[in-house]
């Protein structure tokens, strides 16, 4: 695989998580404490850090085709439920992913819950709002980093490929300070949940002893025939869009909830 | 104690298996299958994967429309 195709899987899936994490840092900042949603940022990422170096050294230390098998595998259901998702939104059988309609959601439910100091903590509702979104949204893109990085040799890569979508992500929301409602989310699920199918795949089968007809230059086949079955799946489940009752005072959205 | 274990479990649960435990299953089972024939034959057994992805991902999505529908 080239190391293109490495960094926009890892560069896509990390900013559609980011950008749902953004949405739910701004709604406990705004709604709460913007110090505590701040301070639970940087403990999200921490935990985040602290993860990702535990498990760095133990999946890089498994034997390749081990690894392969087993990243494969993961990658394949991962990529299964974003394809899953992406196609019933896609076909109008899900709600399509609405940021601000999820923003007002969060804000509506921060302004109501009670304030609590604990330790150094102005607001202990704002910080772990904010560290659950960050810890809960970034694993998936750690997993997808790691095992990418560590399939390809090229760990470095995936890291920037991450650091890059969230800097970006942070740059844009720092500058709108609203949630990235135009981000074509549910799109790039949809091209992330074929990479990750593609990939998931062609490694596990490999891991599992097949040898694929033309070695890599398989996944030049496999990964454009997933995106024509599941636009097929599209077409084959479409039905009417589902429509999500609009809670009172959230008239300004017209979508779903995830 | 019991249900701090349980949520964590939980938590690990939905994280990997997610929504449809059978894709999960089915995953394994492919994966087992090319491994079993990968060593018993050596014919192709690349197509068991592509073949369990053809088949699990329609059958998941119908499961979900056939309850939304009901």
């Amino acid at each position: 695989m080239s190391g293109s195709a490495l960094f926009i899987a890892v560069f896509l899936a990390c900013i559609v998580e980011a950008v749902e994490a953004l949405t739910i840092i701004l709604a406990a900042g705004t709604a709460r404490d913007w110090r505590s949603a701040i301070t639970g940022l940087f403990a999200g990422l921490l935990t985040l850090a602290v993860i990702i170096a535990a498990l760095g050294p133990a999946v890089s230390s498994i034997p390749l085709g081990g690894l392969r098998l087993f990243v494969g595998g993961l990658l394949l259901v991962f990529g299964l439920q974003w394809l899953r998702k992406a196609i019933l939104r896609a076909s109008g059988n899900k709600a399509l992913h609405d940021e601000s309609l999820i923003f007002q959601t969060e804000l509506a439910a921060a302004q109501q819950a009670q304030a609590e100091r604990r330790g150094l903590v102005a607001d202990w509702y704002a910080f772990t709002l904010s560290f659950k979104g960050v810890v809960l949204e970034g694993l998936e893109v750690a997993f997808i980093a790691l095992t990418f990085g560590s399939n390809q040799h090229n760990i470095p890569l995936a890291a920037a490929a991450a650091a890059a979508a969230v800097l970006l992500v942070v740059a844009v929301g720092v500058a709108v300070r609203a949630p990235l409602a135009r981000v074509p989310e549910n799109s790039m699920k949809f091209v992330v949940g074929i990479m990750l199918t593609a990939f998931g795949m062609f490694w596990g089968a490999e891991g599992a002893g097949a040898h694929w007809p033309g070695s890599d230059a398989a996944l030049l086949v496999l990964i454009p025939a997933i995106g024509l079955y599941a636009l097929a799946m599209v077409a084959l489940f479409r039905t009417k869009p589902v429509k999500v009752p609009v809670p009172a005072g959230m008239a300004t959205s017209q979508g779903g909830t995830h | 104690m019991i249900n701090k274990v349980r949520a964590f479990g939980a938590f690990w649960y939905d994280f990997i298996i997610g929504d449809d435990w059978r894709v999960a299953v089915g995953v394994a089972f492919a994966f087992t299958l090319t491994y079993i024939a990968s060593r018993a034959t050596t014919a192709a057994v690349w197509w068991i994967v592509p073949l369990a992805v053809v088949v699990l991902l329609p059958l998941s999505i119908h499961r979900v429309t056939r309850h939304t529908k009901s």
